[in-house]
């Protein structure tokens, strides 16, 4: 009665016990976990069915046969993937400077997809006006003013950058004037209708922009995105630019004005054709017809990245070693009540909770541990080879890439605890491993498929346990580029880490249900 | 007993095989029927099947001619979705033996390994039939009566579904014994490794690692050889009604894949149950 004599009993000490209770059972757990052959076997299975299975997946050789490390992506300013391919009337600026013009048109040509025939079409984002760009080097910082085929004036810089102006289109009646101001590495945007009251679109600095710049007037245009209703194509397409005489002031060189195709094509996301090519005219005022085909901006994902690889390609290895975790996650519950070992299990720890908490820290820590090494084996092995192979691969930063390897880990440790979970309530191995393997492959699977409507598609990516494969995306989305954002492209409705915590909730979920039940049976 | 005394003896005294595997038959029969969750279990495979196929139909919409949609596929989306229950179907008729030790006593009860399985594989088969009948009939219906309110009318080029069309005809009958092949398949595999578990994921890997490693190979050669050998997508070919000539395999030789797994897991497990105790 020892007990009774001490009213207060030293919280200290309580939970000091507690906690030693909770490492003797979660070093009871690591002894099951660690000496059945078949599960030790089974999570080397997993590591290595994630990195075979994603290095065979991307095996495949590369298009035209192009040498090896021929092909990347040219990098902006921030080191990210851009598309930088337009047609460029231009001259040197030394110094500070202003271009100021007239564009009386903006017109375009696409490619039906039919041989050869084209059609008057002038895309959303096609582009032209007045560009300073450091030099002709694809990825150099640059500004620029700008007429759209169907967002109005913008002032874009450093490929990402967006901000929009008055909206609609240069005509003939209604021309719009543009103008560009070069002071130091500041440049501000200047749009007006009748060449006299000017407004504002944007101003930036660009640190550190060279004295020395080119800078003119340029017309470029992506692809014509065409959505019939068998689904979304893309085809060739031209933008030209009609300018009226440009009127300088500041440092300009004196000499001719001169045409360059920046990029040599037009880049992944836009392509010319027999039909419809880059080029410039002088007309008899001194003006200008551009005509040019590409983009100047980020490459996103979708067929307007191009032949190559985004980095969770490489991880498609992921869905085989997540199958192995699962099964493993299951009759690491389950096999404990085949076998009546939880008989056991529970006598010397009667406490549920803890547990099933202990099993739920070993799974899920041994499952994280594994994906985390499969991933960071893979990526650097996978990105290599293609790149080797002359495959384009998507760049990502060194944060996006530690995010992704980490969440294939976590990735895994949730599988794990929710199989865990599910195991423990329905006692049958078969129906549990079936249970999660289908609540998290499957919706992915339909989502991605493409035969589902991409509203629905959507939907199955937010409310399933699927949505958690969003912590692998890399590829990113610009308002300013048209392409096809969507599951079946690589695209999850739900950000990274949104998308992971709802495969977690499910895991919370299942583990708490389970925790429930438990403490409401015997074993 | 009110059998003739003259007939027991017979047919177990020469061994005659007949009546060995009518016994064998009748013995798995009422195993599966009376085993817990079986009959649940169908059902659900049902009506999966069935929600799912009406879920798509529901969300899929035709504005206008030229949809590029096979509206038949699209009725029977579900199949992606009941394979999976059918699969745990075979592998627990299987495994849940293992897992209680009654695989012991039917081993000593009927000692041949072949009459032992393929009684298993017939009452399978047949269960499955029904139950895939059922599921993809209730699909196609369904589809008759939803699509139309979605656009797939005769004036966007879209008949009503009708099993008197030879194409549909085709996927219907393909979509069940696809059901059928699958159990089949299943079946084999849990003979093979036995634990339920390790079963299930071997048969899902097999049916869904297929279709995601294709998405992100990017050689269309490859990608055209990995559809014709995932026993998934070369056997759900048997659904496709248009387009034929675009599949990466025909409808009946793909349904042949699917039967070539399906025979190599069979005869692996068979091997395999010949070779060792229980």
């Amino acid at each position: 009665m020892t007990a009774t004599l001490t009213p207060h009993p030293s919280p200290p000490a309580t939970r000091r016990a507690e906690w030693g209770g909770f490492l003797r059972t979660l070093h009871a757990e690591w002894t099951k976990f660690r000496t059945v052959r078949g599960w030790v076997l089974a999570m080397a299975g997993a590591l290595l069915s994630t990195i075979v299975v994603g290095l065979l997946g991307t095996a495949a050789p590369a298009p035209g046969g192009r040498g090896a490390d021929s092909a990347s992506y040219p990098r902006g300013p921030g080191g990210e993937a851009v598309n930088d391919s337009f047609y460029f009337v231009h001259k040197t600026l030394t110094g500070d400077g202003t271009l100021t013009v007239p564009l009386r048109s903006l017109t375009g040509m696409a490619d039906t997809g039919t041989t050869g025939k084209t059609v008057q079409s002038t895309q959303p984002w096609a582009k032209a006006g007045i560009i300073v760009k450091e030099s002709l080097t694809q990825g150099s910082p640059y500004a620029a003013v700008m007429a759209t085929g169907g967002h109005g004036v913008r002032m874009q810089y450093d490929y990402t950058r967006d901000a929009a102006g008055p909206s609609g289109m240069p005509s003939e009646e209604s021309p719009r004037w543009l103008r560009l101001v070069r002071a130091g590495d500041s440049l501000t945007g200047f749009a007006s209708t009748d060449g006299s009251h000017w407004t504002e679109v944007g101003h930036t600095k660009l640190p550190g922009l060279a004295r020395t710049v080119q800078a003119g007037l340029f017309a470029t245009s992506p692809e014509a995105k065409q959505d019939t209703a068998a689904g979304t194509g893309f085809n060739p397409a031209v933008a030209t630019g009609t300018f009226d005489r440009p009127v300088l002031s500041g440092g300009w060189s004196e000499g001719a004005w001169r045409g360059t195709q920046v990029g040599g094509d037009a880049g992944t996301s836009g392509s010319y054709s027999n039909a419809l090519k880059g080029g410039f005219a002088q007309t008899d005022g001194g003006g200008f017809t551009v005509t040019g085909a590409g983009d100047i901006a980020p490459v996103v994902g979708g067929p307007v990245m191009g032949v190559g690889f985004s980095v969770e390609n490489f991880l498609v290895g992921t869905f085989a070693g997540l199958i192995v975790v699962i099964a493993v996650g299951t009759v690491f519950i389950t096999g404990e009540y085949r076998r009546g070992l939880l008989r056991t299990t529970m006598a010397a720890t009667p406490l549920r909770g803890r547990v099933l908490g202990a099993k739920a820290l070993v799974a899920g820590g041994g499952a994280f541990a594994i994906g985390l090494v499969a991933a960071a084996i893979t990526l650097p092995i996978g990105e290599r080879s293609a790149r080797g192979r002359g495959f384009l691969v998507f760049p990502v930063t060194s944060a996006t890439e530690v995010r992704v390897m980490v969440g294939t880990g976590l990735l895994w440790a949730a599988a794990a605890v929710l199989a865990l979970g599910v195991g423990a309530l329905l006692r049958r191995s078969g129906t549990a491993v079936a249970l999660v393997i289908a609540s998290i492959v499957l919706p992915f699977l339909l989502a991605a498929s493409g035969v589902l409507p991409p509203s629905v598609s959507e939907w199955l990516l937010r409310v399933t346990p699927a949505a958690g494969f969003a912590i692998q995306q890399t590829l990113p989305q610009y308002a300013q580029v048209l392409s096809v954002y969507e599951p079946s492209t690589g695209y999850y409705p739900l950000p990274p880490w949104a998308g992971l915590a709802v495969l977690c909730g499910y895991a919370a979920l299942a583990f708490g249900l389970a925790v429930v039940r438990l403490r409401g049976r015997d074993v | 007993m009110s059998l003739p005394s003259g007939v027991r003896p017979a047919s177990t005294a020469d061994g005659g095989w007949v009546g060995d595997f009518g016994r064998a038959l009748r013995a798995e029969w009422t195993k599966l029927r009376t085993a817990g969750d079986m009959g649940r279990l169908l059902l659900l495979a049902v009506a999966l099947t069935v929600a799912v196929g009406c879920g798509t139909a529901k969300a899929v919409k035709c504005p206008d001619v030229g949809c590029g949609q096979d509206v038949v596929r699209l009725a029977l989306t579900g199949v992606t979705v009941g394979q999976a229950v059918i699969a745990v179907f075979a592998v627990l008729a299987v495994s849940g033996e293992y897992g209680t030790g009654m695989i012991r006593t039917t081993l000593a009860a009927v000692p041949n390994r072949t009459t032992v399985l393929t009684a298993k594989a017939a009452i399978l088969t047949t269960v499955v039939l029904a139950s895939g009948t059922a599921a993809v009939l209730a699909s196609l219906l369904a589809g008759r009566y939803i699509l139309p309110g979605n656009g797939f009318t005769e004036a966007h080029d879209y008949a009503s579904l009708s099993l008197a069309e030879g194409p549909t005809l085709r996927a219907a009958v393909g979509s069940v014994l696809y059901l059928v092949l699958i159990a089949l398949l299943g079946l084999g595999v849990a003979t093979a490794v036995r634990e339920a578990a390790t079963a299930i994921g071997i048969v899902l890997g097999l049916l869904y690692l297929f279709p995601v490693v294709t998405r992100v190979v990017n050689d269309p050669e490859w990608q055209r050889h990995l559809q014709q050998i995932s026993p998934m997508t070369a056997g759900l070919s048997i659904q496709a009604t248009i387009h034929l000539d675009e599949l990466p395999i025909g409808p009946w030789a793909g349904l042949g894949v699917l039967a070539v797994w399906a025979a190599a897991a069979l005869l692996v497990g068979g091997l395999l149950l010949h070779r060792r105790d229980a």
